[in-house]
């Protein structure tokens, strides 16, 4: 089912007794989710991604704007006419109701012609469960699971009624880090054998990189940019994005451009020809370092850190914003680690100019 | 040597309310244990003339004692379940309105806080019958043509129905307060849940809100039990010190009698209606636990 976002936009009326403006969770937000596809609503917390999934839940209801799931306006039906399944984070399973109970409970609810009988709702709830591979445990409770047999249950219980949207909030925020691994190729297999247009909600971008098909980043309500994860890691359109997208994160430093030549301080790092002199923001990507003896970049040397498949240096730069600049070079180059600097070229096509006044990407040839 | 010196400071400071307990609390319910065993105790001569369990079988024949028993019984069946339900229903309503819920809980909460014989002269005001004046619901049954029944000296199911009408009135407040706390503490998330998954107002009710506070009601019911149990000073300020005469005695009421009432002077009976009291109560409560064990979750 394809889900249309238009012009959607949600103000909370403000606590602030002195002023009372409004908060604006989200802003103008339109976007067309394609059908099938897994998408990932991906910001810091307080964007407003939240609010998005909710306002695609019907949960809350929008200021202004509409939403479609295919050619039918959901804007003002509520959740339950919406054909949704959500999964909360925390789970929000019935305590009281084991496994099974819990994944019959939206069945049960059905009335007049989709009525099932007994045997039907058992067979659907048993197929959901093996589904998520819990079949084993439908007669415990929830207290009675680790968490990510929660977060199964939770999702077999949004998947029960074939919903036409799945939407997951936050949905490995609870889990361990090695659980969230595993539990997030579970979710992009159960995603892709069901067919069903899957929204999730995540602060990690690394979780909504590894997974999505597409991905939104938004900041204060405001859509940032969409697109397929490696294409929005490949070509950032702002400052923001850049920042907010990679392990370890970008590194950004204060640059000018001066007689067809980007400086990082002292330091002419780049020819660039076609753009005038002014000062910029330089954002380099940890694998656009290169190292070399007679690099134009020198930075001093603070520690080197080996990982196994490859080696972070931790270097310091007068003109980089971040407190520490981390490179990635692969773990067979050979560091002198008894010098006090290192000099390191760049690869053009990981180095990102913003504008410093609007911190808009600014494009360049070599 | 150090760890002996420590306990014996918490010991130490532990002696006044062990002190207090002890003589207070312990040495009289062991005292009347005993009591009920001694036959013709005299408290005047500190006398008796032997030990069994004729206190028991006397108080057990007791026509007053067994009146006592019926009215008590009556008032915890009837009183218990209606004032649970009905604070249940009346918290369910205060947690889903917004505007003025402060308020309503204030005026809820009132009862509380007011004194017992205060609000049994209100009480009287609304059902005796005086020279007068017929009392307040008298006058609207016959507002709508009934017959004026008198509540406080009229048949006994009408005295019933006054004592009854009053507990519940008056335990109510206790029960809406821990109720809408109990309420406002289930976390919404489950409501959300359900709302997705289409549930209805009253299945959400069932099968949900009842579960998640099902621990507070089982709490409410055990002490509303016991409190009943122990009614006493409702049903002198609603009938008068002479309960007997009125029919309306309960077993605290009935020990009460045989302590220091005009047919009192009888330790040895009353200790043995007090004994018996703590058994009936001990067996219900036991009962209650069983059935919560069963049927409450976490």
């Amino acid at each position: 089912m394809e889900v249309i976002l238009q012009n959607l936009t949600k103000k909370f009326p403000g606590r602030d007794r002195k002023k009372r403006e409004d908060v604006i969770a989200v802003n103008d937000f339109s976007f067309a989710i394609p059908d099938g596809k897994l998408i990932g609503l991906l910001g810091p917390s307080g964007c407003g991604k939240s609010t998005t999934l909710n306002l695609i839940s019907g949960l809350i209801k929008p200021t202004s704007g509409k939403i479609f799931f295919g050619k039918d306006d959901v804007t003002d039906l509520p959740p339950e006419n919406r054909g949704i399944g959500l999964v909360f984070q925390n789970y929000a399973l019935y305590p009281h109701l084991t496994v099974k109970q819990n994944i019959l409970f939206p069945l049960q609810n059905l009335k007049g012609k989709e009525k099932l009988s007994k045997s039907e709702m058992l067979d659907k709830a048993q197929a959901a469960a093996r589904l998520v591979q819990i079949d084993a445990l439908m007669d415990r409770r929830p207290g009675e699971l680790s968490g990510g047999q929660q977060q199964r249950v939770a999702i077999a219980r949004a998947l029960v009624k074939m919903p036409r949207v799945l939407l997951l909030d936050e949905p490995l925020s609870n889990l361990d880090a090695r659980l969230r691994l595993q539990t997030r190729e579970e979710i992009r297999r159960i995603q892709k054998e069901t067919r069903i247009t899957t929204i999730f909600v995540t602060h990690d971008q690394e979780e909504a990189m590894s997974i999505s098909d597409m991905i939104v980043v938004m900041k204060e309500g405001v859509v940032q940019q969409t697109g397929k994860p490696q294409d929005v890691y490949d070509n950032p359109s702002n400052l923001f994005v850049a920042r907010f997208l990679g392990t370890p994160p970008i590194n950004v430093f204060e640059g000018r451009i001066q007689n067809g030549q980007l400086y990082i301080g002292e330091d002419a790092v780049l020819e660039m020809k076609d753009i005038s002199e002014r000062s910029v923001y330089v954002g380099i990507r940890p694998e656009g370092f290169l190292l070399q003896e007679n690099g134009p970049l020198c930075c001093k040397l603070n520690g080197v850190e080996v990982m196994g498949r490859d080696i972070s240096i931790v270097s310091g730069h007068p003109a980089s914003l971040n407190p520490a600049i981390r490179s990635i070079i692969g773990a067979d180059s050979q560091i002198d680690t008894s010098k006090s600097t290192v000099r390191f070229a760049l690869n053009p096509r990981k180095v990102f100019l913003f504008d410093h006044e609007t911190e808009e990407r600014m494009a360049f040839s070599l | 040597m150090r760890k002996n010196s420590g306990s014996f400071k918490a010991w130490l400071y532990l002696l006044p309310a062990i002190l207090f307990l002890g003589i207070f609390m312990v040495y009289p319910l062991i005292d009347v244990f005993v009591y009920s065993f001694e036959e013709g105790y005299n408290s005047a001569s500190q006398t008796y003339w032997g030990i069994g369990s004729y206190n028991y079988s006397y108080v057990l024949r007791d026509p007053y004692f067994l009146q006592a028993v019926k009215n008590t019984f009556i008032l915890v069946i009837i009183t218990v379940p209606l004032s649970t339900g009905i604070a249940l229903l009346i918290s369910t309503g205060l947690c889903s309105i917004k505007p003025l819920r402060n308020l309503f809980q204030t005026v809820y909460f009132l009862p509380y806080v007011t004194n017992t014989l205060a609000v049994g002269l209100v009480f009287m005001i609304l059902f005796k019958k005086t020279a007068y004046s017929d009392g307040f619901i008298n006058l609207i049954i016959s507002l709508f043509g009934g017959n004026a029944v008198d509540f406080i000296d009229g048949p006994y199911w009408a005295k019933m129905f006054v004592l009854c009408f009053y507990t519940i009135w008056v335990v109510m407040p206790f029960k809406i307060l821990i109720l809408t706390s109990a309420l406002s503490s289930v976390n919404p998330e489950y409501y959300h849940a359900a709302r997705v998954d289409g549930t209805s107002r009253f299945r959400i009710f069932m099968r949900i809100t009842l579960p998640m506070i099902s621990p507070m009601i089982f709490y409410l019911v055990i002490t509303g039990f016991i409190g009943a149990f122990k009614a006493y000073s409702d049903v002198v300020a609603l009938f008068g010190t002479n309960l007997n005469a009125a029919e309306m005695n309960t077993i605290v009421g009935y020990v009460y009698d045989m302590l220091y009432g005009d047919s009192g002077g009888y330790p040895s009976y009353a200790s043995a209606a007090a004994i018996l009291l703590f058994a009936i109560v001990l067996t219900i409560t036991c009962i209650n636990l069983l059935i919560g064990k069963k049927k409450i979750h976490y």
